[in-house]
């Protein structure tokens, strides 16, 4: 880990550019096949921004994915990798959904009952991940990922309980009103179809939380001194087991609330699932872009949540939608492989020094 | 009775355990080479679409299955690039491709099939064939068991060899040793680099053979939900198979027979009434509870994962 002040800052550059190859991969393939790369992108910019609606939808896809980003960066800050967002978001939802449906209590209680709930759930499920691999040193990326599939199959055989599902419907019963957490007077304002919620405030709060713990705590330096030499940290008497416990039980709190507030504030109930939906997937994704740091997993969720939300509006020019996903993947891509992307601006800066 | 719902299980086992099977081989080259292949998941799929979308064009389920695996090549040789060209993160390279590849074969399959998702239905006869079909009596044991796709014994067949080249031949002791210590390898003569290069592109094309032994053989088309997840499992055979070929199949056969038992206890004239969700976790638990017991730590490739430059100290 050579790394000094300058390379940090060109790490922000080698971010930049990666959006940018990405979004050309995605106009190529775009070209390729036939349609105009720039009514797609038009499309898209104003599927983010074009009304206050659409904008409310972008920043409602968001959030679930920052606080997944911001679980994928935190572990990833501590040296491990959590493939297992996924598992810990369907864990979240299915507690949130249970106690938001069968508790009586008055909102007040409910609120914080039913989002505590959930992050407790996450946490287990990530604990769980910790201490396989301090324990017995699992993986965690394989059990992450069995992990996922359980809390899968989990929440499918729990819908299918008789009081817990809605009969005739794939899904559960909604949650009481008391645990959810819309905001009603903005809805009538931008639209009553959009979910606008209060999960954005919690989220940023967390991630405020989140650098706060990381940077000015002792846990937090504890746990990134676990992350960047283990063997070093152990030596200078911290226990590296017991952190990838910790930090392994805090990364699945994230996702675990991303979950719960997902079903509060958005669905409100959960449905069977067909496929894994990967809000935990494409957290990863977020972390990466946003260089494993809390403040870049706001600005990485957004990013692709705007993807996400508008790249669907390209259908109006017939695209397959599916190109966002090409779009995706070709930023981790160029990310992954950042000396490519430095070579090329090497090159290019190369190329200008001889004008 | 009993011994044709026995038939019946281990039909479907064999047929459900060769995605796996070819899969788990695929991840075994890429990591006895030292190169964390977590992106099966999306060759798999892009193996699964090209495999379905060239049987409905060109009729021939064997072209169809070559192209999954030239499609499945294809994104593997992307994910060599940037993992031994250009020293990526093995494991988001990995996921890279799992974004890259679902994407563009859904992309495609809208192009090519007026916007759908799914490609459309096969015919028998651009589905892979039996080859043993009409030697044994018709619903007899034998018949029920042996009478299944030509991909399920080339899967097996491939056990064999892919054990062969790893043990008995000097590519394999090569490939080993690019994957335990590549600088000793480097030392002795062997191109580090090409020996990895050779085995992601292998793998890649094993888990397009995988994909296509799903969408050409057990289901007749490729859907999204198709692949989900398998991928991941035949990674998680490898390491439950402790990187060995051999063990890799045991672990896809486990993992096939608990999909087989969900297929058979699934099927309401069994009258056996235990949540199909439950029994589909039992893999997973069974994996996590190996892991713990037997495999514990360092027991794959020692530089696996590890990305390498030549030269350096």
């Amino acid at each position: 880990m050579k790394k000094n002040k300058k390379i940090i800052n060109d790490t922000l550059l080698y971010t930049l550019i990666s959006i940018f190859l990405g979004l050309l991969v995605g106009a190529v393939v775009l070209a390729a096949s036939g349609f105009s790369p720039i009514d797609g992108y038009a499309e898209m910019i104003k599927g983010i921004f074009g009304k206050p609606k659409y904008l409310a939808w972008t920043v409602v896809k968001s959030t679930p994915l920052i606080l997944t980003g911001l679980s994928v960066a935190f572990a990833f800050r501590t040296g491990l990798f959590n493939i297992g967002a996924e598992g810990q978001f369907i864990v979240g939802a299915l507690t949130a959904t249970l106690v938001g449906y069968f508790v009586h209590v008055p909102a007040i209680i409910h609120i914080p009952l039913t989002l505590l709930s959930g992050c407790l759930a996450g946490a287990i499920w990530g604990g769980i991940a910790g201490i396989l691999k301090s324990k017995f040193g699992v993986n965690e990326v394989i059990s992450t990922i069995m992990l996922n599939w359980i809390a899968f199959y989990l929440s499918n055989y729990f819908i299918m309980m008789d009081g817990f599902k809605k009969p005739g419907t794939e899904a559960s019963f909604n949650i009481q009103d008391t645990a959810t957490i819309d905001i009603k007077w903005l809805k009538s304002l931008v639209g009553p179809a959009t979910k606008v919620n209060w999960g954005i405030v919690i989220a940023l709060i967390l991630v405020v939380i989140i650098s706060y713990l990381l940077y000015k705590t002792v846990l937090g330096f504890e746990l990134r001194a676990v992350g960047f030499n283990k063997y070093a940290a152990e030596y200078a008497g911290i226990n590296v087991n017991k952190s990838m416990v910790i930090s392994m039980a805090i990364a699945g709190l994230l996702a675990g609330s991303a979950g719960a507030m997902h079903v509060m504030g958005v669905s409100h109930k959960i449905t069977i699932l067909a496929a894994q939906e990967g809000f935990g997937f494409d957290g990863i994704a977020v972390a990466l872009i946003g260089n494993n740091t809390p403040i870049g997993a706001i600005l990485g969720g957004f990013l692709f949540g705007a993807l996400k939300y508008g790249g669907g509006k390209m259908q109006n020019i017939g695209a397959p939608t599916e190109v966002i996903n090409i779009v995706i993947g070709s930023i981790i891509y160029f990310i992954a492989a950042s000396r490519m992307v430095k070579i090329i601006i090497d090159k290019m800066r190369g190329g200008k020094a001889d004008v | 009775m009993f011994s044709k719902n026995l038939a019946m299980i281990l039909s479907t086992t064999l047929m459900y355990s060769t995605p796996l099977i070819f899969t788990s081989l695929g991840g075994i080259f890429s990591e006895n080479a030292g190169v964390v292949n977590i992106g099966l998941e999306g060759m798999m799929t892009i193996g699964a679409f090209a495999g379905a979308a060239a049987a409905v064009m060109t009729g021939n389920p064997w072209i169809a299955f070559l192209v999954a695996g030239i499609a499945g090549g294809i994104f593997a040789l992307l994910h060599a690039i940037a993992t031994i060209k250009f020293n990526a993160d093995h494991v988001v390279s990995g996921i890279a491709i799992n974004f890259l590849a679902p994407g563009f074969a859904l992309f495609l399959c809208r192009r090519l099939f007026d916007g759908s998702t799914m490609t459309p239905p096969m015919q028998l006869t651009q589905k892979m064939p039996r080859p043993l079909n009409g030697i044994f009596a018709k619903g007899s044991f034998m018949d029920i068991v042996f009478n299944t796709y030509s991909t399920v014994y080339i899967a097996f067949a491939l056990v064999f060899v892919t054990w062969f080249i790893l043990y008995k031949t000097k590519l394999g002791l090569r490939i080993r040793a690019v994957g335990e210590h590549p600088k000793a390898a480097d030392t002795l003569g062997i191109n580090v680099y090409k020996m990895k290069y050779l085995c992601v592109i292998l793998s890649g094309i094993l888990a397009g053979f995988g994909g296509a032994s799903m969408s050409l053989a057990i289901v007749s088309t490729f859907r999204p939900t198709l692949i989900s997840g398998q991928g991941y499992i035949a990674l998680a055979a490898v390491i439950f198979g402790k990187w060995k070929p051999q063990g890799a199949m045991l672990a896809s056969l486990l993992f096939g027979a608990s999909t087989g038992l969900v297929v058979f206890l699934g099927n309401p004239s069994v009258g056996f009434s235990v949540s199909e969700n439950l029994l589909s976790m039992v893999p997973y638990l069974i994996t996590l509870i190996v892991l713990v017991l037997f495999v514990g730590k360092g027991n794959g490739p020692a530089a696996n994962g590890q990305i390498y430059e030549k030269g350096e100290r």
